[in-house]
C-alpha cells in the first residue's frame, strides 16, 4: 500500500514535470529563439500560406519541377512510405512505369539515366527534395511550357545551380534541391520576364 | 560509396567513442553521489521530489522489494496512459479533435511506451491529441528509460557489494536518472532540434493552398520536446507516423546526425559508468568493444547489401522508402544503430530495405538488444551474456566460474537462461502463430518470404522492446495489438525480474580476491569469447526462421524473382 501511494505521488510529480513543464518550457524557448522553425517554416505569399519549406508538395504540372513519387500523394495525414519490399512485384511495376512517365513527360531520350529518387517513393511521402540532376533533366520541358527562349532557359539552369544545397558542413547528407522553393523562384523569374515583355 | 560517406561514418563513431567517457564519468558522479555539474541546477528538484512523494532516500531495499516498487510504479504509469487514451475527447489540448482510441490500440500503446518499446500501431498525427502525446507519451519516454537505468544500477550494486541483501533505492535511482541525465540533455537537444527546423508549438494544424491549387493540411505540435527524449531514452516512438523520416521530425542532415548520435549516446556511456562503478574501467571498455565490433559487423553487411546491384533494379540506387537529404549511407547507419540500440525510431522505411539489411536489423533485435541496447536495458542484457560466457569458459577449463570476484552458481545461470529464453520464446511462438492464422496473415503488405519477414520482424521488435517495424504490416488490429502487447511485457519484465534476482543473489556473496588462477574478464580473449557466445546463441535460435525470411528473399532477388 505504501508503495502504491509513493508510486502515485511520484508519477504525478514526474507527469507534471516531464509532461507539462518540460514541453511548455521548451516551447517557450523555441518560440523566442527560432519562431519560424518552431511554427513549421511556413511560406507566406500574398498573405496566404502556400506551404511549408520542409513539407513537399505534389507537382505534376508541365510548368513546374516535379517532386518525388509519394505513397501518400503528399497528403500529410498520415505520413508514410509504400513499405514495398524489393521483391514485391508492385514495386518493380511502379518503377518501370514511373521511368516511362518521366521520359515521356520531359521528352527525354529512352536511354537517359533517371536519378533513382524520381523512381522510388520517399519514406515520409513528404520528401521536399530532389537531386540537382533530376531538376536539370526537367528544364527543357519547363522552358518550353512557359514559352521561354534560350536566355530564359539559361536563367532557370542558373537558378537550379544556385538553389542546390551542398552537404551540411560539407560532409553531412547529400546534394539536394528544395522543389517547392525552386518552383516559387521559377514563378518569380517568369513574372520578371513577363513584366519585361509588357514594358517593351 | 563515396569518400564523403566514409567521412560521415568515421565522424560518427569518433564522436561516439569520444563522448562515452565524458558522459560516462558524469553519470558515475550522479549515481555515486559525488558532486556534479547538475547538482546546483536541479538539486532542489530532487529534494522536492522526495518530499512531495514521501520518499526516504536513505532507505535501501532488497531485490524483492526493489522489484515490487518497480512493478507497481510501472503499473500506475500503464493504467494512466491507458485511461487518457480511452478518454481523449474529454481531455484538454485536443485542437484537432482526435477521437477516443480503441481499447486494444490503447492497451498496445500503453504497454509499448511503459516498456520502452514505443512500437506504434497508430499514426500519431491522426490518432492522438497533444495532451496524450505530452502528458502520456513524453512522460513514459522519460520514466521507462529511467526504469532501465534503475535496474542496471541495482545489478551493479549486486555485483560490487558483498554480503548484503540491499540493492539501493528504486525511487532515488529513478529520480536521479530523470532529473540529472535525461531532463537536461533533452532540454538542450530539443532546442538544438528546433534550430534545425523541428516544430514545437501548440497550434492547430495549418491548412495551406499549394502552388498547384490543392489543399494540404500540415500537422503541427510539440514535436521537438518529444523527439529529444525519444532519441536519448532509446524510446523511438515518433510524433508523426513516418517517425524520423518526417521532415518536421528530422529536417536536415545535421539533425539526422545528432539524432543518430543520441540513439547510442547514453547506452554507450553507461558501459564506462559501469566499469568505474565495479572498480575497473577496463571491464567497461571490454563490453563497449564487444558491442562496437558487433555493430560494425552488422553495419558492413548492411552497407554492402544496400549498395549492391541486383537483377530486378540493376544499378539503380535503392531509394524506395528513403529521403533525398539523407541518402543511402545515413539511412543504413540509422537502421543499424536504431535496431542495435532498442531505439526503434526510423529515418527510412525498414520494410523497403534490401533483404540482408533488413536481416541485420532483425538479428540486432533477436540477439536481445544488447549491442549497446536500450538505456540501462542493453547493458544489463549484455551482463546476462557475460555471466553465460564466464560459465561456459569455466566449464571449458574446469574451474568454478567467477565474475568480478564472485562465484557464478546454479541460481545465477538458471536466471540468466530464463532471461535469454523469454524474448526468444515470444519471437518464435508468436511468429509461428501469426504465420498460420488468418488474423495474422490479414495484416501483410508484401507476399512471399518478405511477408513472413514482416511478421518475424514485428515480434522480434516487440520482444526486444525495440519498436521499429516492417511498417507495411497492418498491426492495428485486435490480434496484433494484443499479441504484440503481451510480447513486449514478456520481453521487458521477463528479463528485469531475473536480472534483479541475480543482483540480489550476487549481493549476498563474498568477493574472492584476484589471484594468478583468476579467469580475467577485461581482455581481448574474453571479448572474443563473449562475441562468440552471443552469435552462437542467437544464431542457433534464429537461423531457421531467418532462412525462411530474408535469406531466401535475398537469394530469390538475386535471381530476379518477384512476388
Amino acid at each position: 500500500m505504501k508503495t502504491l501511494i509513493i508510486s502515485l505521488k511520484i508519477f504525478f510529480f514526474f507527469t507534471i514535470l516531464t509532461g507539462v513543464i518540460y514541453p511548455v518550457f521548451v516551447t517557450g524557448i523555441a518560440q523566442l529563439t527560432f519562431p519560424t522553425n518552431a511554427n513549421g517554416n511556413l511560406i507566406v505569399k500574398k498573405n496566404k500560406i502556400v506551404g511549408s519549406k520542409l513539407i513537399g508538395q505534389r507537382f505534376d504540372s508541365v510548368i513546374y519541377f516535379s517532386s518525388r513519387p509519394s505513397a501518400i500523394s503528399y497528403n500529410p495525414l498520415p505520413s508514410g512510405g509504400s513499405n514495398f519490399g524489393l521483391t514485391n512485384v508492385k514495386l518493380k511495376h511502379s518503377v518501370d512505369s514511373l521511368k516511362n512517365q518521366f521520359i515521356i513527360f520531359n521528352h527525354l531520350d529512352n536511354n537517359t539515366t533517371i536519378p533513382s529518387e524520381m523512381l522510388f517513393a520517399s519514406a515520409s511521402g513528404l520528401d521536399p527534395h530532389i537531386s540537382q540532376k533530376a531538376a536539370l533533366l526537367q528544364v527543357d520541358r519547363i522552358a518550353k511550357a512557359r514559352n521561354l527562349n534560350s536566355d530564359g532557359k539559361q536563367i532557370i539552369i542558373q537558378c537550379v545551380k544556385k538553389m542546390t544545397e551542398v552537404p551540411q558542413f560539407l560532409c553531412l547528407g547529400e546534394d539536394r534541391i528544395n522543389v517547392l522553393v525552386l518552383n516559387l523562384e521559377l514563378d518569380k523569374i517568369d513574372a520578371g520576364n513577363n513584366s519585361k515583355t509588357t514594358n517593351n | 560509396m563515396t569518400t564523403q560517406d566514409f567521412i560521415q561514418i568515421i565522424l560518427y563513431f569518433t564522436l561516439l567513442i569520444g563522448l562515452t567517457p565524458v558522459l560516462g564519468n558524469f553519470m558515475f558522479k550522479v549515481f555515486t553521489g559525488e558532486k556534479h555539474l547538475m547538482l546546483p541546477v536541479f538539486g532542489w528538484l530532487e529534494r522536492l521530489t522526495y518530499k512531495f512523494s514521501g520518499i526516504n532516500p536513505d532507505k535501501e531495499s532488497n531485490w524483492k522489494s526493489y522489484t515490487f516498487d518497480l512493478l507497481v510504479f510501472n503499473l500506475v504509469g500503464f493504467l494512466f496512459l491507458f485511461l487518457i487514451q480511452l478518454l481523449q475527447t474529454y481531455l484538454p489540448f485536443n485542437p484537432s479533435h482526435r477521437t477516443n482510441v480503441s481499447w486494444h490500440s490503447a492497451f498496445n500503446t500503453s504497454v509499448s511506451f511503459m516498456t520502452n518499446t514505443n512500437w506504434q500501431g497508430y499514426s500519431g498525427e491522426t490518432t492522438l491529441s497533444y495532451f496524450v502525446q505530452m502528458v502520456g507519451l513524453t512522460v513514459q519516454n522519460f520514466v521507462s528509460a529511467s526504469t532501465g537505468i534503475a535496474v542496471l544500477l541495482a545489478l551493479i550494486k549486486g555485483l560490487s557489494r558483498k554480503t548484503t541483501d540491499l540493492l539501493g533505492n528504486f525511487w532515488t535511482d529513478l529520480t536521479r536518472s530523470t532529473l540529472y541525465i535525461l531532463l537536461p540533455l533533452s532540454i538542450l537537444f530539443a532546442v538544438v532540434l528546433v534550430g534545425q527546423g523541428v516544430v514545437q508549438n501548440f497550434k492547430t494544424y495549418d491548412t495551406v493552398q499549394t502552388l498547384q491549387g490543392a489543399t494540404q493540411i500540415i500537422p503541427q505540435g510539440p514535436a521537438a520536446s518529444q523527439i529529444a527524449i525519444k532519441q536519448l531514452g532509446t524510446n523511438g516512438g515518433g510524433f508523426f507516423n513516418a517517425n524520423s523520416a518526417h521532415p518536421f521530425e528530422n529536417p536536415t542532415p545535421f539533425s539526422n546526425f545528432l539524432e543518430m548520435l543520441a540513439i547510442l549516446l547514453i547506452p554507450a556511456a553507461l558501459t564506462f559508468t559501469y566499469g568505474k562503478m565495479v572498480g575497473s574501467a577496463r571491464e567497461g571498455w571490454t563490453i563497449f568493444m564487444a558491442m562496437l565490433i558487433l555493430l560494425l559487423i552488422g553495419l558492413s553487411i548492411s552497407l554492402y547489401a544496400e549498395y549492391a546491384s541486383n537483377p530486378i533494379f540493376g544499378k539503380l540506387a535503392l531509394m524506395e522508402g528513403k529521403e533525398t537529404r539523407f541518402g543511402i549511407t545515413n539511412s543504413v547507419l540509422w537502421s543499424t544503430t536504431t535496431t542495435a540500440a532498442s531505439n526503434g525510431s526510423v529515418n527510412a522505411m525498414h520494410d523497403s530495405l534490401a533483404p540482408l539489411t533488413g536481416m541485420v536489423a532483425m538479428i540486432n533485435l533477436m540477439l536481445g538488444e544488447i549491442i549497446f541496447g536500450g538505456v540501462g536495458a542493453g547493458l544489463y542484457g549484455m551482463i546476462i551474456f557475460v555471466i553465460l560466457t564466464v560459465f561456459i569458459a569455466g566449464l571449458m577449463v574446469g574451474r568454478s566460474p567467477e565474475y568480478l570476484g564472485k562465484k557464478i552458481q546454479k541460481f545465477e545461470v538458471q536466471m540468466a537462461i530464463i532471461a535469454v529464453l523469454a524474448p526468444n520464446l515470444v519471437i518464435l511462438i508468436f511468429s509461428a502463430w501469426a504465420s498460420v492464422s488468418n488474423p495474422g496473415l490479414a495484416g501483410l503488405n508484401n507476399s512471399g518470404p518478405h511477408g513472413f519477414s514482416e511478421i518475424l520482424y514485428a515480434y522480434s521488435s516487440a520482444a526486444g522492446n525495440n519498436g521499429s517495424a516492417f511498417a507495411g504490416l497492418n498491426a492495428n488490429t485486435i490480434f496484433y495489438n494484443v499479441t504484440l502487447g503481451i510480447g513486449m511485457l514478456i520481453g521487458r519484465f521477463g528479463i528485469i525480474a531475473p536480472v534483479l534476482a541475480i543482483a540480489g543473489s550476487m549481493a549476498g556473496k563474498k568477493i574472492t580476491p584476484s589471484s594468478s588462477g583468476t579467469f580475467h574478464t577485461d581482455n581481448f580473449l574474453f571479448m572474443g569469447l563473449l562475441i562468440a557466445v552471443i552469435l552462437i546463441v542467437g544464431g542457433l535460435t534464429h537461423f531457421p526462421a531467418l532462412s525462411f525470411g530474408p535469406i531466401v528473399e535475398h537469394l530469390l532477388m538475386n535471381n530476379g524473382i518477384t512476388f
